[in-house]
C-alpha cells in the first residue's frame, strides 16, 4: 500500500491547477489520497492541455471520416490516403505560452514536438508551415518576440532537414501579450507502416531512448493551461530548450526501429512527458505499465519522482518493442549516439505503477490517467460588446479619395506585405521536393517516386473570427479550400490549432462553440474531414484575450504535378479574368483597419455552394491546361490580389492594364473589399473567352477586366464620378519596392 | 560510376545528392557512413550539406574528426574528386583540403534563396561543362557562408585560379550587392591546387531537375561524370 510521503494540502492541490471536484475524482478513483508525485501525474494529464476538457464535448462534432482517411484524431497525428500505398500524415499544434515567455526555445520546440508527432506515425516530415501572429511592429516588444520566434523557428526546423515551405502571419495589438505560434508538419508514410502509441502484448519491454531527462519543463501542460499575468516572465524555467541535433538523429534512429519490424507501438514525450506517454500507450491497448525510474537516463542527480514524471526534456521517446527485440533496438539507438534503456515492461492490470529504487512511488489506473479527466460543459453567451464590433455606419466612413496612395499603405501594412524577410531564414528548399516556394497561395511538394504533389496552405482571418466566429471560421475552411485549388489541388484533409482565450469566460466559450460550428458546416459542405488538430485556451493576460484564432491547416492532393499553378502572371498579353461576384464587403477588412483604424463590421458574406462551385471550376480549367496562373482575393481585395499577381513571381513582374465597372458600388469597396468565392485568373488571350463562357454555364459570375503585360498596374474605374476614371496608375518596380521591403524596414526601427 | 555519399550525424542533404546522383543520372551511389574507415571501389566522394553534429562549436569542426575523414583525405591525396556542398564545403576547409575558414554571414541570420554564381573557371573537374564566366542560378541555404581567408592565401588561389564560383548578378557582374553573405572577393566555390577537391556553399543537387524549376546545377555533376567517363577509359585512373 502506498503511503502519501507528503500531505496533500489545499495550497497543494490550488498549486497544482486541480479543483475540489477534481481532487475528489482523483480520491475516489484511487480510493486514498494521493502521494505528491501522484497528484502531480493527475495535474498534467488532467490539465486543459492535456484533457481538452472544456473543448471535447464540442469538438466530438466535426467531421473526422471519409473515404481518404487513415487515421482520425485520438492519435499522434491524423493520416489520409494520397494513393500509390502512400499516405499523409499532418498535424498542427501550438506554442504560444512558451513563446511568449521566451521565443526563441518556445518556438524552436514547437517545431521539434510537431515533428516527433508524425515521424512517431512512421512518416518521414516532409514539410512544416508556420501561422504567426504578433502585436504591431512599432513596439520594441513585439519586434523582438517575432525576430526570435522567426530564428528559433528556422534554427530547429533548418538543423532537421525538413524544410519550411509556407505559412501565414498576421499583425494586430491584441497578440502583444499573447503571440500565436502555430507549426503544421506534414510527411509520407506507407500506408501499411504507420505506427501507433499502443502498450500491446503483456510483457513486452518498455524502452526509453533520446535525450537524458532533466528538470526543464516540468509544469509545461499545467503552464499551458492558465491564463498570463505580469509575473508570467518568471515562469521561464518552465520553457524546454530544445536540441535539434539530438532531434535529428532521433528522427533517423525511430525510422531505422520502423523499418526493422522491432515496434508493438511509440509515442513521443510532448506535454506531461514520461506520464503522457506511459499512461496514453497503456489505456489505448486496454493493458498497464510498470516503469522503474532507476533505469531511466538522467541529466542530473538527485532528481525525484515527481520530478522524473513531470519533466518536459526535449527529443525522448517511448517505445514498446517486440519481446527479444531489446537488443536489436539498442544497438539501433547507439549507432545514432542516443541514450536508451529498457525502463519497464507492458503488465495486464491495467495499472501504471511507478518504482523507484525498488520502492513503488506511483499507481494510478491508466485508463483514468489517460481518459478519465473531467470535461465540462462549460457555459457561454454572446459578449456584450458582439452587436457594437458588427454595428458599422458606412455613411460615416468617406469613400476612398486617393486609392493610388490607400492601395500602397496597404502594401506596406506587415499583414499584407512580402514575408521574404521571414521565409528566407527558413531552409524551405532542402529534401529538393519544393515544387512551389513560399509566396504563392499554397506551398506544392512532389512526392517522389510518383506523379503526385501535395498542396498546404494555413489561414484564418480573426478578425473575422472577432466579428463573427461562425461566419469567420466558415470563412477560414473556405480560403484555406480556395488556395489549394488555385495551385491545382484537391483539399483531402485538415488540420485545425484552436486558439482562443478562458474557456472559463461564457464569452469565449461562445466563441469557440460557434467557430466549432462553422469549421463543421464548412468542412461538411466541402467533405474535408478533419483528422488532427489541437486546442490552446487561456490565450489571456490580464484579463484581455486574444481574437479567436481558430487556426485551419489543410492538405490538398494534385494528382500529376504537372497541373501545379501558381499566382503570379506569366505572359504579357495573356488575359485577366476576374471569377466571382463583388459586393459591398468592407465589414472587417484590412482596409478599414490601416486607411479608417477601424476593426468593425460583418464578415463578408460567404456561400458555401457557390464557393465549391467556384472550386470545381477552377481545378478542371487547370487540369485542362487553361490556365497560366490562379490567385485567390482575400485580405486587400482586388487591388492587393492584383498587385500580388504583378509582384510575387520570383523574376522582376509584370504590369498589368486594368478596366473595372464600378456597378453602383463604393470604390474602395470595390477595389479593396474582401467579397469572398473571387479569384484572379490569367488565361492566354485566345481562350479568355471559351473559360468565361464555361464559367458562366457553370453558374460563376467572370468578367475580362483586364491584360497582363507592360511595367505599371494601370486600374481604371469606370463610372466613378468624382475621378477621370483613372484610379491606379503605379509603376510595378514601386509597389514591388513597398511590398517587399515593408517588414524588414519595420524591424529595423530603432 | 560509383559515387559515395558522406553521411554524418546530422548530414540532411544526403538523401537529395544520393537522389540526383542516382534517380537523375542514372549512378551507382554507396552511402558511406562516418565511421566506416575503409572507402573501396569509389569514383568520387560527396560530403553533402547540412548541421553535422549540430554545428555545435563550429560548422564542420567535429565532423573533421569523423572516422570516415582519414579514408577521405586519402582518397583525395591519391587524386580522388571530392565535392563538398554548403556543409561539405565547411567540413573540407576545417579539414584543412581546401584554405580558409567561414564567418558568419554578414547579416547573422539563416539565408535560404536563389543566388547567381559565375563560373570563372571552366576548366576544372568539376565545370569542365560549363563556359567560361557562364552564370548559374543555384540556391544557397547556410548561416555560416561568409567566406575569408588571409590576403597571401587569396592572391596565391586567384593566381592559380582556384576560385572557380562567385557571387554575381543575373548579368554576370561580380558586385558588392550580389554577394549575399559578405564572402571575401565575392567567393561562392574554391578548388584545391591539384584540382580534384572543390567546394562551394551553393546546393547544385536542389535546382538539377526541371520539376523544381532549375536545372542550373546539373552542369557541376555533368562535368564530374564527364572526367570519371574520359579517365575510366585510361585504366590509370585512381580508384579508392
Amino acid at each position: 500500500m502506498m503511503r502519501a510521503s507528503h500531505t496533500i494540502t489545499k495550497d497543494l492541490i490550488t498549486q497544482h491547477n486541480l479543483t475540489d471536484d477534481e481532487y475528489k475524482k482523483i480520491v475516489e478513483i484511487l480510493g486514498r489520497e494521493p502521494n505528491l508525485t501522484e497528484l502531480g501525474m493527475f495535474s498534467v494529464m488532467w490539465s486543459e492541455h492535456c484533457s481538452y476538457k472544456s473543448s471535447r464535448v464540442h469538438l466530438k462534432k466535426l467531421p473526422t471520416t471519409g473515404p481518404r482517411v487513415v487515421q482520425g484524431p485520438g492519435e499522434n497525428a491524423g493520416a489520409v490516403d494520397i494513393g500509390d500505398g502512400l499516405c499523409v500524415v499532418f498535424k498542427m499544434e501550438s506554442h504560444n505560452h512558451p513563446s511568449f515567455i521566451e521565443p526563441y526555445q518556445g518556438a524552436a520546440t514547437g517545431v521539434g514536438g510537431i515533428l516527433r508527432d508524425i515521424f512517431t506515425m512512421g512518416a518521414r516530415p516532409i514539410a512544416l508551415l508556420d501561422s504567426l501572429r504578433f502585436g504591431e511592429l512599432e513596439t520594441a516588444k513585439n519586434r523582438h518576440l517575432m525576430k526570435g520566434v522567426v530564428a528559433g523557428i528556422a534554427g530547429y526546423g533548418n538543423c532537421m532537414g525538413v524544410p519550411t515551405v509556407g505559412g501565414e502571419i498576421a499583425f494586430n495589438d491584441i497578440y502583444s501579450l499573447n503571440p500565436v505560434v502555430n507549426v503544421l508538419c506534414l510527411g509520407i508514410a506507407r500506408k501499411d507502416k504507420i505506427f501507433r502509441g499502443t502498450a500491446a502484448g503483456v510483457g513486452n519491454p518498455v524502452i526509453y531512448f533520446g535525450s537524458k531527462t532533466g528538470r526543464d519543463g516540468i509544469h509545461g501542460a499545467t503552464m499551458a493551461s492558465d491564463s498570463f499575468d505580469d509575473e508570467s516572465e518568471q515562469k521561464r524555467p518552465t520553457v524546454q530548450v530544445g536540441d535539434p541535433f539530438t532531434e535529428k538523429l532521433l528522427l533517423e534512429a525511430c525510422l531505422e526501429l520502423m523499418a526493422n519490424d522491432l515496434l508493438v507501438g511509440i509515442q513521443d514525450m510532448g506535454a506531461a512527458g514520461l506520464t503522457s506517454s506511459s499512461c496514453e500507450m497503456a489505456s489505448r491497448a486496454g493493458n498497464g505499465i510498470e516503469l522503474d525510474l532507476t533505469f531511466v537516463p538522467r541529466r542530473e542527480s538527485g532528481m525525484t519522482p515527481y520530478e522524473l514524471m513531470l519533466s518536459e526534456s526535449q527529443e525522448r521517446m517511448l517505445m514498446v518493442a517486440k519481446a527479444g527485440k531489446e537488443g536489436e533496438c539498442i544497438r539501433i539507438c547507439k549507432k545514432w549516439d542516443l541514450d536508451v534503456a529498457v525502463v519497464g515492461c507492458v503488465t495486464s492490470d491495467g495499472m501504471l505503477r511507478v518504482k523507484d529504487q525498488g520502492k513503488v512511488v506511483a499507481e494510478i489506473p491508466a485508463k483514468s490517467l489517460a481518459d478519465d479527466g473531467p470535461r465540462y460543459e462549460r457555459p457561454y453567451s454572446p459578449p456584450a460588446y458582439q452587436d457594437m464590433l458588427t454595428g458599422l455606419n458606412y455613411d460615416a466612413i468617406p469613400d476612398v479619395k486617393d486609392a493610388e496612395s490607400a492601395l500602397l499603405s496597404l502594401l506596406a501594412s506587415p499583414t499584407i506585405a512580402s514575408k521574404h524577410w521571414v521565409y528566407e531564414q527558413y531552409d524551405h528548399m532542402v529534401r529538393t521536393n519544393t515544387m512551389v516556394r513560399p509566396g504563392s497561395d499554397a506551398a506544392v511538394m512532389r512526392i517522389k517516386g510518383t506523379n503526385k504533389a501535395v498542396a498546404m496552405t494555413v489561414d484564418c482571418n480573426s478578425r473575422y473570427c472577432l466579428l463573427h466566429p461562425y461566419e469567420g471560421t466558415r470563412l477560414a475552411v473556405a480560403e484555406a479550400a480556395r488556395n489549394l485549388v488555385c495551385s491545382g489541388a484537391e483539399p483531402i484533409g485538415v488540420t485545425d490549432c484552436l486558439n482562443f482565450g478562458n474557456p472559463e469566460r461564457p464569452d469565449i466559450m461562445w466563441q469557440f462553440v460557434l467557430a466549432i460550428e462553422g469549421m463543421k458546416d464548412a468542412c461538411e459542405h466541402f467533405s474535408v474531414p478533419i483528422v488532427s488538430g489541437n486546442v490552446s485556451f487561456y490565450n489571456e493576460t490580464n484579463g484581455l484575450s486574444i481574437y479567436p484564432t481558430p487556426m485551419l491547416g489543410m492538405v490538398g492532393l494534385i494528382e500529376e504535378a504537372d497541373c501545379t499553378m501558381t499566382q503570379w502572371f506569366k505572359q504579357a498579353g495573356d488575359a485577366i479574368l476576374l471569377l466571382g461576384k463583388t459586393r459591398e464587403d468592407l465589414g472587417g477588412s484590412e482596409y478599414l483597419k490601416v486607411i479608417h483604424h477601424r476593426e468593425q463590421g460583418s464578415p463578408p458574406l460567404l456561400d458555401l455552394e457557390i464557393e465549391h462551385r467556384l472550386h470545381r471550376f477552377i481545378l478542371k480549367v487547370i487540369h485542362e491546361g487553361l490556365v497560366r496562373s490562379a490567385h485567390d482575393c482575400s485580405d486587400g481585395g482586388l487591388a492587393v490580389a492584383l498587385t500580388e499577381c504583378c509582384v510575387s513571381s520570383p523574376g522582376d513582374g509584370v504590369g498589368a492594364m486594368i478596366r473595372l465597372a464600378l456597378d453602383g458600388l463604393r470604390c474602395d469597396a470595390l477595389l479593396f473589399g474582401e467579397s469572398q468565392s473571387r479569384v484572379v485568373l490569367s488565361v492566354k488571350a485566345d481562350t479568355a473567352e471559351q473559360v468565361l463562357n464555361r464559367a458562366w454555364d457553370a453558374g460563376i459570375p467572370a468578367t475580362r477586366i483586364g491584360t497582363v503585360g507592360g511595367d505599371r498596374l494601370v486600374i481604371e474605374v469606370q463610372g466613378d464620378e468624382r475621378s477621370t476614371g483613372c484610379i491606379v496608375d503605379v509603376e510595378i518596380r514601386t509597389l514591388r519596392d513597398r511590398w517587399t521591403n515593408a517588414i524588414e524596414k519595420a524591424l529595423r526601427t530603432a | 560510376m560509383k559515387i559515395g555519399v558522406v553521411v554524418f550525424p546530422g548530414s540532411n542533404c544526403d538523401h537529395d545528392c544520393e537522389h540526383v546522383f542516382r534517380n537523375v543520372l542514372g549512378q551507382y551511389v554507396e552511402m558511406i557512413w562516418h565511421k566506416e574507415t575503409l572507402l573501396k571501389g569509389l569514383d568520387a566522394i560527396v560530403l553533402p550539406g547540412g548541421f553535422s553534429y549540430g554545428d555545435y562549436l563550429r560548422t564542420g569542426a567535429i565532423a573533421r574528426f569523423s572516422p570516415v575523414m582519414g579514408a577521405v583525405k586519402e582518397f583525395a591525396k591519391s587524386g580522388g574528386m571530392v565535392i563538398g556542398i554548403c556543409n561539405g564545403f565547411q567540413i573540407l576547409l576545417e579539414a584543412g583540403l581546401l584554405p580558409g575558414v567561414m564567418l558568419r554571414n554578414e547579416s547573422l541570420n539563416f539565408i535560404c534563396k536563389d543566388v547567381y554564381v559565375k563560373v570563372e573557371n571552366a576548366a576544372t573537374a568539376f565545370t569542365g561543362s560549363c563556359e567560361s564566366g557562364q552564370v548559374l542560378k543555384i540556391p544557397i541555404a547556410h548561416a555560416d557562408g561568409n567566406y575569408y581567408t588571409d590576403p597571401v592565401t587569396l592572391a596565391a588561389m586567384q593566381a592559380n585560379a582556384q576560385v572557380v564560383l562567385r557571387y554575381c548578378t543575373p548579368e554576370g557582374k561580380v558586385t558588392p550587392e550580389s554577394n549575399p553573405n559578405g564572402s571575401l572577393d565575392n567567393i561562392a566555390g574554391i578548388i584545391n591546387p591539384e584540382g580534384n577537391v572543390l567546394g562551394m556553399m551553393p546546393h547544385p543537387e536542389r535546382c538539377s531537375e526541371k520539376m523544381l524549376g532549375n536545372e542550373d546545377g546539373r552542369v557541376i555533376f555533368l562535368s564530374m561524370l564527364d572526367v570519371l567517363k574520359n579517365a575510366s577509359l585510361k585504366s590509370n585512373f585512381v580508384k579508392a
